[in-house]
């Protein structure tokens, strides 16, 4: 249990309030005001003047953790489908009034959470909420409009297969991830969305649509009265329900060298190479984001953007990222280049990969490393919608609304010994995950000299070529 | 459809999508000029809010640098941006990409700044830089703390006219373009036919081409090529420089002086003198390439922001496709169930007059044709039936909603009035929404007749080459790979 369902489940009440405009010139140490309703609903509050606008934006925890096996895609089709109809209004009837608002309604999937954002005019953000209410609260699922949201995303899965990115991606998190949730597209898969029926989206929505489930963040030109009234008046009302505890199959641990190579008649070969990475909750995010920065994370001032770019010429993009979620996520490299050169781009990522575990990172490099990430801090929340989202992302991962102002003390104990424990812990140079999607006939051998018998697994998509 | 080449791929940090690249949207290009589209423009007359363009400062320096200055203090943040007037229009055939090219060059170092040095300069204090080309700009940036102004219009003033590139740096440079070339379009279908649709629309206009320029003009674009280039249009009477943010405009105003002034003006580069003829009939391309779906593509020549049907066209595709309610969502995706996606695209701060283009591309066993047909049947009803007093009324609002939305951003306030300046001028921010809330029913439907007609039009189709398998299975649970 993170630590959100714990506060709630204890009925502790946190509210923490601005105390920067008591003590006038010194900044706020909170991005915001958080209360409670006596349904458990937590909400956010930041206070935004200067632009005529207000965001209501809810995160539910009914994400892609939350598919179940054989219906990928429950999560998303559920978000998405808030939009398409009430029992008051038709899918076109909502539609009509929004955009006569000029009101933005977004409803989407997302791994951990799924969310549904209003941002309207303040003059218009009565009308604005009603809908949204009226969105969250009574969407009838209708098998029509099942049916036709369905075909779209199946089609829309299919079509997205022309970009080998999403090609190579689609095929290393099913390979990573077996049949752990984050293994299967956000969006499902054809089959998943084939097996779904109206009854399992109301059946997915009364379960996992309740206020002690979801976070609303409020950011806008209201003051906190106004907000208060507001979000009581729309949500005061939804009942509370009992979640059901999560039960997730098992992430498959990769033993050895495991290369996919799918052929696809294009230019370049599209690589993915990586491995498992962290839980958000892990206390070495924040080692493992300064080592992300130097290897592959900081753009032109990271280790792989100069040696594969700068230096060999071999990729527009190339960067490493990882991915940290309620649950762990991968660690990965990615690039792009030139079927001919795949082989020399795989040999320095592992190049680099190895190079950072075993020589600490310079005093230098980590001192910009760390300078970056805490001068970039303010950036993420510059506007209404950032702070919105940052606030939720507070709440969520259980960092609390101090975030922001804490972040630089947990950065600046770092050292280079940290980084290195980070890179000897989270990146595997002989056990990894390699998708390549390119033109097989153009692609050199990837590795110069092969693994004894028995240390790798390989694998070939079968495809004909096309005449 | 105005096509951006960056210097580096962006990402959007508050994603986090698992190892997703979250697909591009099928036309980015068109995604991104429906942003610029949607809420750009200018305070209404009963405005719901402040007119934040109210306060911009204007000044020109001695050597012919346009200055453009807005405070906004709601974050200790800035962004400064330099806009040079130069893009693919100001190239030639044979030497397409040079503008582009120039642009992945200007980050190669100075005799200040050595080649490696200059993001990673921007990166230390917590900023970021990056930098695009389009066909009629070229634009630098960076975003980040309020106490790097000086350092960053320094540096700025320093690579406008101090750009020292190696022939090593010049050639590996070249390789990485066309590594962003293949990724781009030659491995991606819609971008590709999005190509040749431009290239049979514009045959004298040198919208003709590519912004990142065709392969082969790339691979044999020259370190004298680029030099010359760079001489010729890298000037201060070429370029304005935009900041906003939380600045003291005075203060600014020096900084800029200090770091700029003293850069002598250059020749005044080349004007592009081509106009693109009338066209006299349809023209039609296909291309022929593996893809899952199809994809169809509509262009009509039209008029920019020079001409007063421009406001109209902007609203009619507005009326097209924003929002769900939108006639090509409602009747071609939601209704008629043809298209997985179908809308509109029209920029109207293009340098010169440029396309207004309807594209769909078919659910899984419907065909180009029924689409062609659905959007043909679109246009006849603008042509024939006035807009109603609601629609009207609705995209309007649309309009100036999207307007706040989009000023959102710090740095696309900053991109508004550097793009204006750099196509047109920047005071169109303030002309746009009254003169949007000025278009009638019968505006809409004169210029839907004058332009959206066949003889106007180019037609491109993507055609996927039949496999023999649908791809598809490949990547099924328990499917494919063996």
């Amino acid at each position: 249990m993170d630590r959100l369902n714990k506060a709630v489940a204890l009925g502790v009440i946190l509210t923490l309030v601005w105390t920067g405009a008591a003590l006038g010139a010194s900044p706020p140490k909170v991005l915001g005001v958080r209360e409670k309703l006596p349904n458990g609903l937590v909400w956010l509050f930041s206070e935004q003047t200067g632009l005529p606008l207000v965001t209501f934006s809810l995160l539910v925890k009914a994400g892609t953790l939350q598919d179940p096996q054989g219906k990928e895609g429950l999560a998303n089709l559920t978000a998405v489908l808030l939009r398409s109809g009430t029992k008051k209004r038709a899918a076109a009837q909502i539609a009509a009034e929004l955009d006569f608002l000029g009101a933005r309604l977004g409803a989407s999937g997302g791994d951990d959470y799924a969310q549904l954002s209003l941002t309207v005019l303040k003059k218009d953000l009565a009308a604005g909420l009603e809908i949204f209410q009226d969105v969250l609260l009574n969407p009838v699922f209708a098998p029509q409009e099942v049916t036709r949201k369905v075909a779209e995303i199946q089609a829309s899965l299919k079509s997205d297969e022309d970009e080998p990115m999403v090609v190579a991606a689609r095929t290393f998190n099913k390979d990573l991830f077996g049949a752990f949730p984050y293994g299967h597209p956000t969006r499902g898969t054809k089959e998943g969305l084939a097996a779904i029926t109206p009854k399992d989206l109301v059946e997915f929505h009364r379960r996992y649509y309740r206020p002690n489930n979801a976070i609303l963040c409020v950011a806008g030109d209201l003051t906190l009265e106004e907000a208060r009234k507001w979000v009581a008046q729309i949500l005061g009302s939804w009942p509370a329900g009992e979640i059901p505890a999560l039960q997730l199959p098992p992430v498959p641990t990769l033993k050895e060298r495991k290369v996919v190579m799918i052929n696809k008649d294009i230019s370049q070969a599209n690589i993915i190479l990586g491995n498992m990475g962290i839980a958000r909750d892990n206390p070495d995010f924040y080692a493992l984001q300064v080592m992300n920065y130097i290897l592959g994370g900081g753009g032109f001032a990271s280790r792989l953007m100069e040696n594969i770019r700068v230096q060999r010429g071999l990729a527009y993009s190339v960067g490493s990222q990882f991915d940290p979620g309620l649950k762990p996520g991968y660690f990965a490299v990615s690039l792009e280049t030139k079927n001919a050169s795949a082989a020399e781009a795989v040999e320095q990522v592992l190049a680099e990969m190895k190079r950072i575990r075993e020589k600490p990172v310079t005093p230098e490099e980590l001192q910009d490393a760390k300078s970056y990430l805490i001068g970039s801090f303010p950036r993420k929340m510059d506007s209404l919608s950032k702070r919105a989202w940052l606030m939720g992302y507070t709440e969520l991962y259980g960092l609390g609304l101090d975030y922001p102002w804490r972040y630089p003390q947990l950065m600046r104990d770092l050292t280079p010994a940290d980084i290195q424990k980070a890179a000897w812990k989270y990146l595997h140079p002989e056990k990894f995950l390699l998708v390549v999607v390119g033109k097989k006939s153009e692609i050199p051998s990837l590795f110069g000299s092969q693994p004894p018998a028995g240390k790798e697994e390989k694998k070939d998509a079968q495809t004909k070529p096309h005449h | 459809m105005d096509t951006i080449c960056s210097h580096t791929a962006k990402t959007d940090p508050r994603r986090r999508p698992r190892f997703r690249v979250n697909p591009r949207p099928l036309i980015p290009l068109l995604a991104l000029a429906c942003l610029l589209l949607l809420g750009i423009f200018s305070a209404p007359g009963a405005a719901p809010g402040p007119d934040t363009f109210s306060q911009v400062q204007e000044h020109r320096l001695k050597n012919g640098l346009k200055v453009l200055l807005l405070k906004e203090s709601r974050a200790p943040i800035i962004s400064v941006q330099v806009w040079y007037r130069v893009g693919s229009r100001n190239e030639e055939l044979g030497k397409t990409g040079i503008s582009h090219l120039t642009e992945h060059l200007m980050f190669k170092g100075t005799e200040k700044i050595g080649p490696k040095e200059f993001t990673r300069m921007v990166q230390k204090p917590g900023g970021s830089d990056n930098a695009f080309t389009s066909r009629d700009y070229t634009a630098y940036f960076e975003n980040g703390p309020k106490t790097e102004l000086r350092r960053w219009l320094e540096m700025e003033a320093d690579r406008m006219r101090g750009l020292k590139v190696s022939q090593e740096d010049f050639t590996t440079e070249r390789k990485v373009v066309l590594e962003e070339r293949r990724l781009r379009t030659e491995d991606d279908p819609i971008s590709f036919l999005m190509e040749e649709v431009k290239a049979v629309a514009f045959k004298a206009y040198p919208y003709q081409w590519p912004v990142i320029g065709w392969f082969h003009d790339v691979e044999t674009l020259t370190r004298d090529d680029f030099l010359k280039y760079y001489r010729r249009y890298y000037q201060p009477n070429n370029c304005t420089v935009v900041v906003v943010g939380d600045i003291e405009p005075q203060e600014a105003l020096k900084e800029v002086e200090a770091t700029f002034g003293a850069i002598p003006p250059g020749p005044e580069p080349p004007k592009v003198t081509a106009k693109e003829p009338r066209q006299w009939g349809e023209r039609r391309v296909i291309v022929h390439r593996e893809a899952q779906l199809p994809f169809l593509v509509m262009a009509y020549h039209t008029p920019n922001w020079d001409n007063p049907d421009a406001y109209a066209l902007e609203l009619l595709s507005g009326i097209l496709s924003q929002g769900r309610s939108s006639r090509l969502y409602h009747n071609l995706v939601y209704q008629q169930r043809l298209a997985l996606q179908a809308g509109a695209d029209y920029t109207l701060d293009t340098a010169a007059p440029a396309l207004f283009t309807l594209y769909a591309q078919p659910l899984p066993g419907k065909t180009v044709a029924q689409l062609e047909a659905a959007l043909e049947a679109e246009v006849k009803r603008l042509q024939t039936e006035p807009v109603g007093e609601k629609e009207l009324q609705k995209a309007k609002n649309q309009t100036v909603a999207g307007y706040y939305m989009a000023q959102d951003s710090l740095f696309f306030r900053g991109m508004l009035l550097g793009r204006l300046e750099t196509t047109a001028r920047w005071t169109l921010v303030q002309e746009f929404v009254p003169k949007i809330l000025q278009v009638t029913a019968a505006d809409l439907q004169r210029v839907a007749k004058k332009y959206l007609v066949a003889d106007n039009r180019n037609v491109g189709i993507l055609s996927p080459i039949k496999t023999d398998k649908p791809k598809m299975e490949r990547f099924t649970p328990g499917g494919q790979i063996k």
